[in-house]
């Protein structure tokens, strides 16, 4: 994809995409992969929470600090589940 | 005061320009987007609620002076109590620096008109109210659960457990919103020449302090709203007989409630940083340092939270790591101290009530952050967890710190908030109430809580009684304090001297605009050239 070229059609791609892994989403909760379904689950939520910042709410065109302030979020998600962790697991 | 002229300006009837307080009736308020109204209505709003805390406090001390039950039943105490901290924290402690007192003066400092969403920050207020207004709803079957809401408890409790925690969603979403609203202000909206190392320290604190709100706040909601589908839908997220984890609920409660004690504290550092300056008439000793440890403090303090749970039952490995994490935390608060104190080093202090906080806040603070390190350390931890050790070290840094802070804060900027001067003649004596208040009160609770006397309960071993009863005394000696305050502040309001746009002869840029200002700030937007802190004073 280049750069701010291409309005309308970008969005029905987008949404296509977004339409498609919701289908793949549905599809893969009828295969029986154990602990591994929550993990494609979440793998292909991300990929549709990415495309939703990244073109819908414009973060691709956004300059440096608009995507320090998007991303800083994502390290303290990760702190939480980490932190946590560091109890269940080991208790 | 028979003055006839004003700045340069006729008095109008004998009475000073009145700037932004020109306007009256309730839609002139209640509609206002001007940030300084704004501040003005959560300061009264909050101001309120510390009164009514204090109600709370002063009975709880009162029943405690005797084992047994007395006054009021048990029951009645836990309500007490619950609301007594529900009340202060959220209502209180919480919003009163930053929406208050930030929000009048980040524009202020930073030479601007207006907050950067000025429709938002009235939303926010109003959103705040709604809460409140919810909250008050819930004292119909009145929560009893401590304001920690710890499940299974609060997941069982036939108290009303909802409708508090949709309340205080309600307060999480104005903070939401007034953090964001200051982070843009901060980025957007500085004056010409206002470089970020140009900024005043307030401004840095509250810079540091929106992150954790915007960051940490939207935690507690979902917290809050897991807690609900469970007691309403009955889905076991922290119930161990339908899979879930009470402990869990810890994990996320405090995930944003010790960033949230930053919330309490960075915004009174701010103002600490602004006064002891001020008041020594010398440049603040390590600028970079202190601006720069706020923000280290809003980071680390996410990295903490498990130093809460020491003793529910958490594993050996996460209790370690939060301990030596915790320890992360005093280096920037330590570095703040003691650079405040290379400040007034050799300076030429002077002891206008607003100094007179800010040293009390130093004092006490250090005090509570010193007794912060022994919980946590694991081991000296597990002795006193649960006991008034507890509850002392909580006050000295959230009403020894944040209320102090707080209080200098109001002293310093009273002037430029209201056009009169306060009474020395009152402030000081109200002072000395409050300073020998708090610590008879506090200070006591320290031993009581070494000698194992456990918080939370309304009963307790006669042993405990002389040391219980001190501190009710010290209650009444700072409640009377305050009360001296409060009615210095309800003179100066109406007959206080006038105040001259800079009676501090400080340098930051909410001096150089009237007092009160005019609503658009300044008639022009100043252009910056140099920091806030050139004060004359010996350069060391």
């Amino acid at each position: 994809m280049k750069e701010h070229d291409s309005g309308t059609r970008t969005y029905i791609v987008v949404w296509g995409a977004l339409v498609m892994l919701t289908v793949v989403t549905v599809a893969v909760s009828y295969v029986h992969l154990g602990m591994m379904n929550v993990f494609v689950a979440l793998l292909i939520a991300s990929a549709k929470a990415s495309l939703v910042a990244l073109f819908f709410m414009h973060l691709r065109y956004e300059n440096r600090l608009v995507w320090g302030f998007a991303l800083a979020p994502l390290f303290f998600l990760v702190l939480i589940v980490v932190g946590t962790l560091s109890d269940t697991l080991f208790r | 005061m028979q003055e006839t002229t004003w700045n340069g300006e006729p008095l109008k009837n004998g009475d000073p320009p009145r700037g932004y307080l020109e306007a009256k009736g309730f839609w002139a308020w209640a509609y206002t987007l001007d940030h300084k109204r704004i501040g003005v209505m959560y300061l009264y709003t909050t101001l309120f609620f510390f009164l009514a805390g204090g109600v709370f406090a002063l009975l709880i001390r009162i029943k405690l002076m005797f084992p047994g039950q007395h006054i009021f039943t048990n029951q009645t105490y836990n309500v007490l109590f619950t609301m007594h901290g529900a009340l202060m924290i959220f209502l209180f402690v919480i919003p009163a620096i930053p929406s208050g007192l930030g929000n009048f003066f980040i524009p202020l400092q930073i030479g601007a008109r207006d907050v950067a969403f000025p429709r938002i920050n009235l939303m926010s207020y109003w959103v705040f109210v709604a809460g409140i207004v919810v909250i008050l709803f819930s004292l119909v079957r009145p929560m009893d659960t401590g304001w920690t809401f710890y499940t299974p408890y609060s997941a069982r409790t036939a108290a009303d457990v909802t409708t508090l925690s949709f309340g205080i969603f309600l307060i999480g979403m104005s903070s939401i919103l007034t953090g964001l609203n200051f982070l843009v202000t901060i980025h957007k909206l500085r004056a010409p020449g206002m470089t970020w190392h140009r900024m005043p320290l307030f401004i840095w604190s509250m810079y540091a302090t929106s992150i954790i709100q915007v960051l940490a706040t939207p935690v507690v909601g979902i917290t809050f709203l897991l807690l609900a589908m469970e007691r309403v839908l009955g889905v076991g997220f922290f119930d161990p007989a339908k899979g879930g984890d009470p402990i869990l609920f810890q994990h996320f409660f405090w995930f944003y409630s010790h960033p949230v004690v930053y919330v309490m504290i960075l915004p009174a550092m701010g103002i600490i940083s602004e006064i002891v300056p001020a008041f020594s008439r010398k440049p603040i000793f390590g600028y970079k340092a202190i601006a720069y440890s706020s923000m280290a403090i809003a980071v680390f303090g996410f990295f903490v939270w498990g130093h809460h749970m020491f003793v529910t039952g958490m594993s050996g490995t996460a209790a370690i790591l939060f301990s030596l994490l915790t320890y992360s935390v005093a280096i920037p608060t330590a570095i703040k101290v003691f650079n405040w104190i290379a400040t007034m080093y050799r300076g030429s202090i002077t002891f206008e009530s607003p100094m007179l906080y800010a040293l009390t806040f130093i004092f006490l603070f250090v005090i509570g952050g010193l007794t912060g390190m022994y919980l946590g350390a694991l081991g000296a931890d597990i002795h006193v967890h649960d006991t008034y050790f507890i509850v002392a070290h909580f006050h000295y840094t959230m009403v020894g710190g944040t209320v102090m802070g707080l209080l200098a804060g109001l002293h310093y900027w009273f002037p430029k908030m209201t056009g009169r001067m306060l009474s020395e003649k009152m402030g000081r004596p109200a002072w000395l109430l409050i300073f020998i208040g708090f610590n008879v009160t506090f200070f006591t609770q320290f031993i009581l809580g070494f000698e194992g006397m456990p918080r939370r309960y309304a009963e307790y071993p006669a042993q405990y009684q002389a040391l219980n009863i001190l501190s009710t005394v010290g209650s009444w000696i700072l409640a009377t304090g305050i009360l001296i305050m409060f009615a210095n502040f309800v003179r100066g309001l109406f007959r206080g001297a006038l105040a001259p746009p800079n009676p501090w002869k400080a340098l930051s840029l909410e001096w150089e605009t009237g007092s009160p200002p005019a609503t658009e700030n300044f008639e022009e937007i100043p252009t910056v050239t140099d920091w806030p802190y050139g004060y004359a004073g010996r350069q060391t």
